[in-house]
Order: structure tokens, then sequence, then C-alpha cells
């Protein structure tokens, strides 16, 4: 994927930047364990110490390269990308503001107000304030525009009560943005969209409660809103304009959007050897040392051309992406951006499932058993994979899009 | 090593795809190949190969067969990238000519070292059509496996299989020479060389079995297995990227009636049982490119991976033509269950090249032995 001999002089530079800044600061292994992504996040320990490691990479320019710098960013062109395949590279830990990269600073960027966004982008994109998504609620998940947490103007105030749920990392964040309801009028025109404090405004008319997860773990919450009383300014664009605000978020945690989403990763933990847990590669592995129906899964012929098939979905994903940069080979322009979330999200939970038969019945120990194949991650991992082939509008959803906006068959609804 | 981003399809390729994208719509639009293929649908019709012989020696004069013929043999010497999208665009019309044969002889014969290889390309790039006769009696995809045997420049038994031998002018036949299988060029109308057509369900094509008995044949190669392993990943990407095309037609095509086409009211696409499966019909196809283009990349450029990576390919391409072939004749209804109806050209191309030189079940069992090791 990084050809560096396609390099713009700006990127040239830029990567060998990265490169000599990433040998010298690479922040080394964690003394906690860090769980597989951020939206796991439940140790503050661990919170903290990547807190710190967003810190210095975006000190050092590797995290909001595109961003104009009186918004804190680097003030580059197409330089984040690099940065990215640079952190890859140099097997760092992820970054723990994965809303706030991905989905806030875009939109806040788009269509925040003068003065707000300068105000919040630079501790956003350090990592000093973790923010959080305010989208779903208990009667709109897949449909999102049902939205019923509803903002009332109060002088020249907004008053927001209702009742979010699904919320990874609300009960670190300091910031949420928040889709609401302006109107009761028009489903869709009656949509506004806001920054709200989240943190600080706890027990003044917010409430952060903890949702356990069907892996035991926790990680998302519901957040109810009662009399919350936010500031004018920290609406994003016009009253009623909130679903196209909401569009420029989704557009970009979907990968589609105009501007790459920081993002590093691929540092494992020291006990983890060979490929990461979650990889076809790493099913290879697991057959080699696991046992079905008294023999070894890798000598079983039904698993081997089920893995190798794997092996070929997770290779045609990447070679997707590498394609998307090739615009003769792209007859539509969003046929493979808008396809990365449902490929991917699938690909690694079919992945995981297969783990499962794999291991055969040593498959039915979890995390908290000792003899556990690799710890138990990989239960965890196929159990987590639902979070997100739900979440984000559903795969099937997805499918919606893609056969309306790209193959322009009729809408179903 | 690293492969260039843009899988070395620059503007020159782009170029030759766009001409031939050109070429084909103006050409062969599918009402015109169904009623020269299909004019026929008596189950028991006579065995014939149909095709326009005009069109090939129009694409011959555009420099087709010379593409991925080496400058130095007189060829223009385009990466294996620039055929791959020469079939993509055969593919998406389901174009009957020895085309697609030609090209995999093509490689084939270029890794072959002999003056008379050298000679053969230089025929090829001037629009001589060829192609392989490597299979056996069992469907063995292996190089060493050949039921024909060599002796004083004689070749005797029979080859299977053989793509569009009536529209070729050379044959290029593997076979065992009591040290090994080496490759031969075989004149097809010479003395005891018989072809004996086979009667097959794909009618964008021909293909037969042929009687070698003490037939002539010259020499390109001693080690003919190994410069068919050698050509393999590159024929690979050839057949997938023709099944690539022909599944995005059928993609199309079928989205386009369930556009237009209405029941209960609502046109088809509006149901998700339509929508979804020709989503995923979508995914499959565009996973299939990109490992067509990257493997083809590859030869090129990553010679190491480029077994691997057309296996990966060509798994992909043929489950995606079972998938894309099946969903084209299932949602287009009691039409698309008729010989009327085009789908059935795709159809039974997609299903002719889902098998040859391997299906996926067979690529993924040689992808496993080479990233697993062998079963015990």
């Amino acid at each position: 994927m990084s050809d560096a001999s396609m390099d713009t002089p700006e990127q040239a530079e830029f990567r060998a930047h990265c490169q000599k800044w990433l040998a010298e600061n690479h922040p080394g292994q964690p003394p906690v364990h860090i769980p597989q992504g951020a939206l796991e996040l439940s140790d503050p320990a661990a919170l903290k110490w990547l807190k710190k490691w967003q810190k210095s990479a975006y000190d050092a320019g590797l995290v909001g390269a595109d961003y104009s710098e009186d918004c804190g960013g680097g003030g580059k062109t197409d330089c984040q990308a690099i940065a990215n395949q640079e952190m890859q590279k140099a097997k760092t830990p992820f970054l723990p503001n994965i809303i706030g990269l991905g989905m806030a600073a875009p939109t806040v960027y788009f269509h925040g107000q003068e003065g707000v966004k300068q105000d919040l982008l630079p501790r956003l994109l350090s990592g000093e304030d973790i923010w959080c998504q305010g989208f779903s609620e208990p009667g709109a998940g897949s449909d999102l525009a049902n939205q019923q947490t509803f903002a009332t103007k109060e002088g020249d105030s907004w008053l927001i009560n209702g009742h979010k749920v699904w919320t990874s990392l609300a009960h670190f964040a300091d910031w949420m943005i928040l889709l609401c309801r302006t109107s009761k009028d028009d489903k869709y025109n009656g949509l506004s969209y806001f920054v709200v404090p989240i943190q600080s405004m706890i027990g003044k008319g917010v409430t952060v409660r903890p949702l356990i997860k069907m892996t035991g773990e926790t990680g998302f919450n519901e957040v109810i809103f009662e009399d919350l009383v936010v500031e004018d300014k920290y609406r994003l664009d016009e009253v009623g304009a909130g679903w196209k605000v909401a569009m420029t978020t989704l557009s970009h945690e979907r990968g589609a959007g105009p501007l790459t989403t920081p993002s590093a990763g691929g540092q494992v933990n020291e006990k983890e050897k060979g490929p990461s847990i979650g990889s076809a590669a790493a099913l290879i592995e697991l057959a080699k040392v696991s046992y079905r129906n008294g023999k070894t899964a890798a000598d079983d012929g039904a698993i081997r051309d089920h893995i190798m098939q794997l092996m070929v979905r997770q290779e045609g994903f990447r070679q997707n992406q590498r394609r998307i940069s090739t615009k003769a080979l792209n007859d539509h322009p969003m046929r493979l951006p808008l396809q990365f979330k449902l490929v991917a999200t699938e690909m690694n939970q079919d992945i995981a499932q297969l783990a499962y038969e794999i291991e055969g019945p040593a498959s039915s120990l979890y995390v908290n058993d000792e003899n556990a194949a690799a710890g138990g991650q990989w239960q965890l991992a196929y159990m987590n994979s639902f979070g997100v082939t739900i979440a984000a509008g559903a795969n099937e959803v997805q499918r919606n899009i893609l056969g309306e906006r790209v193959l322009n068959m009729p809408k179903s609804k | 090593m690293t492969q260039s981003n843009n899988f070395g399809f620059g503007e020159d390729e782009t170029m030759l795809r766009d001409s031939a994208r050109k070429f084909f719509a103006d050409n062969c639009g599918p009402e015109k190949i169904h009623s020269q293929v299909a004019d026929n649908p008596d189950i028991y019709r006579a065995i014939e190969s149909k095709w326009d012989k005009s069109l090939w020696q129009q694409i011959t004069e555009l420099g087709w067969t010379a593409v991925c013929v080496p400058e130095a043999a007189g060829g223009i010497g385009m990466p294996v990238v620039a055929a791959v999208a020469l079939a993509e665009e055969a593919g998406k019309v389901a174009f009957p000519s020895p085309l697609i044969a030609t090209l995999n002889a093509t490689f084939a014969v270029r890794e072959c070292s002999s003056d008379a290889a050298k000679a053969l390309l230089g025929e090829i790039a001037a629009g001589t059509s060829a192609t392989l006769a490597i299979t056996n009696q069992k469907g063995s995809w292996e190089a060493a496996d050949t039921d024909v045997t060599a002796k004083d420049g004689k070749l005797s038994g029979t080859a299977y299989y053989v793509q569009d031998a009536q529209k070729s002018d050379v044959l290029v036949v593997s076979a065992n020479n009591g040290s090994g299988v080496a490759l031969y060029r075989v004149d097809p109308t010479a003395a005891g060389v018989t072809i004996n057509a086979d009667g097959i369900i794909d009618l964008t094509r021909d293909q037969a079995h042929i009687d070698f008995d003490g037939a002539a044949a010259e020499l390109l190669d001693d080690n003919g297995a190994d410069a068919l392993i050698k050509a393999m990943p590159a024929i690979l990407c050839i057949i997938s990227a023709d099944m690539v095309g022909s599944g995005e037609w059928l993609l199309q095509t079928t989205v386009e009636y369930a556009q237009t086409r209405v029941q209960f009211d609502r046109p088809l696409g509006f149901f998700q049982a339509v929508k979804h499966p020709l989503v995923n019909v979508m995914l499959e196809i565009d996973a299939a490119k990109s490992l067509t283009y990257n493997a083809a990349c590859a030869v090129q450029e990553e010679p190491e991976t480029a077994m691997k990576l057309a296996r990966m390919a060509k798994s992909a391409a043929s489950d995606m033509a079972v998938f894309s072939s099946s969903r084209a004749v299932q949602f287009h209804g009691g039409i698309g269950f008729t010989w009327e109806c085009f789908i059935h050209l795709f159809f039974k191309r997609q299903m002719h090249n889902h098998v040859l030189y391997g299906d996926g079940k067979y690529q993924r069992a040689q992808l496993a032995d080479m990233l697993m090791g062998k079963a015990a």
C-alpha cells in the first residue's frame, strides 16, 4: 500500500519526518493490559497511557496533519495517510480518541462555528479531550432519523432532554457529538446537531450509566439528558440541518469522507506471538495446534478450504483498498469506499467464527479458564464482532445504501 | 519488493482498455452475439464453431495479440495487466474468438527458450492464433500430466479439453518425451492430427479433444512443465478477468431488470430479497477484480508471490462466476430461464470458465498446501 515513489515532495518530506520520529519515539510495550481496540477500553490506566501516546504523536505532527493550523492541525495536504502508513509499519499502539478523530473532528471542522472549532479541535486531535457519539437511541437504531431526544430553545441557549444508548466511550468522554430533534414537523428537516460537554456536566443534566456487553465487558453506555443547558455557539450548522451534518459524520466513519482519519495500530501484546488474533493467517497457526474429532484441525480438508476462503477474502479486501486509488480501475467512484465497513466487519466476524470450528470442543472455554485456547481471545473477538456489524448503520442498511446509491435500485423505504 | 500502487495500470493500459471497450460496444452487442451463436437451440444440434472471423481480423490488426509478446520477439511488450484488461472487456461481451486461448498460449510460449518459440511469438504478434493442448483425460491441471508422448519429433496420444481448437492456427502441445514433459508446436491441419469437436454447453467458444497419431511437431522447449508452471499465474489471471467481465455484465443487466420489472406494484429492486443479493454479487466481483489485477501485477513485479496471488484470484473469480450467473437467472424470473433471454450466454460462459485451470476448491487446496503445508 505504501509506495513512497508516488509521494508528492511534501508527502516525501513528511514521510521521512514520520519515519525518523517513530524510530526514536515509539512508546514501547505498555505497562498495563491494552484491549483489542479503543471501543473496548475500560481501564483508566490503559486510557491514560494511550492518551499520552496520542499526545506525543500529535505534538510530532502525526495526528491531524491535514487539518488547518488555526484548528490545531498541520496545514498539510494528503499527509495523514502517510502518517497512518508509517504508524502502521512501526506497529504503534492504537489512538484512543477514535470517535473524536474519525467522526467528531471532520464534522466540527466542516460545520462548527468560528471560534468554537479553533477552541475544541486542538484538544480533540491531541487526545486531551475524549469524544463520544450521541446518535443511537432506544427507538433510533438503524432508523437513525427517528430521533426523540429534544433540544428546545430557552433564551440564548438550548435545553436538551432525552436518552442515548450504545454510546461507546461515554464513561471517559469529555465531549459528545449529538444528533437530536428541534422540530416534530419533519422527520429529516426537524433534526439539529450539537456538540455538548459530558464529563463536566455529570450530575448537572447528564447521567452516564455503563451497559454490559454480551461478552461481560463494559465499554459502552447509556446517557440520559435532563434539562442540560447548552450554549447556542455549540450548534453545528443551521437549525434543521442536522441530517446533512450527520451525513458528514457518517461518510467519514465509512472511510468515504474528504478527510483521512488519523489511525495508528499494529502493536500486539507481548504474549501474543505470530499473526495477531483476528487475521486469517492466525487461523492457520490456530489450526496447527487445535484438535477436533480427535485429529489436528490443520489436516481437515473442510477446515483447510474454509481457512483459504478467508485468506482470499482478506487479500481481496486489501487489494480493494489499493485499487481505490487507481481511477482507471474504478468505474463508479463510491462503489469501493461504501463497501469497506460492510466487507471488513463481516470478514472479521467470519474469521472469528471459524476459529470456533477449528478449536473443536475446546472452543467452549472462555477467558476465565486457564486452558482456553489463545486465552479465549477468539471467543471474545467473535462476540465483539457483532458490535461492528450492527453499529454505524447495521450491515443490512449498508446493503440498502450500496444497492441504492451505487446500483441505483429503488429505495427500500 | 513492493508493487506499484496502480497495479502497473498506467496511461497506455488505460488507452488500450478504452479502445477495446469502444470496439466491443461498436461491434459486439448481445443481440448480435446471440443471433450468431445461439441461432439453433436444438439440444441435439450438430457441433459447430460459430464466430465472426472478420472481427478477429480487425483485433489482430489493432495489435491485441501483440500486446504481451516481448518487443524482442516483435511484440509490444506490455505488462500482464494489459492482457487482463482485454480479457475483462472480452468477458463483458462474451466475445467468441480465439483471443483468450491465444493470450494463454502466448504466456506459455514466452517461457520457452528456443528460436522456434521466438519465431512463434513473432507470428502470434502478427495475428496467428494459438491454443494450449495440455490437459489429460482425467482433467488434471498439473503441468506434468499429459496423455501425449513424443518420439523422434512425432506426437502420439490424445489431448483433452483444448479451448477454441477449431479457431486456432497453431497447437501448443505438452508431451512426455521419456525424460520429462516438453512443449511442441503442432499444425492442426497436419497429417496425423484429428480434431474431435466436443459438444459443449458454452455457446461462445469451442472445445475439442485432439488425437495425435505420429503427428509432426516442432520442439518449443524441453522443459515444458516448468514453462507451463511459470505461465500459470498469467493464465489464471486471464480466465479470472474474463469471469470478472462477464460477472459485471450479469450484474448490470440484472440491476437494470430490477429497476424496471414491476411486481406487487413495485420494481423488483425495491425488495431487499433482490437488492441485497445483487449487492453481494457486486462485492464478489470487486474482490475478484482487485485480486486479479494484483496477481497480474505480481507476475512482473513480485514473481515469487504470483502463483499464490493468482490462485487467490481464480478462487474468488470462480466462486463469483457461479454466484453472479445463478443470481442473474433467478432474478430475471421466468424470462431468465428461456433461450431467448441473453443471460444464458453469459451463464454458460461463466460455468465453463469457473472450472478451467481448476475451480475455486482446487485453487484453495493448492493454496492450503502452499500456506499450511500438506495435510497429514
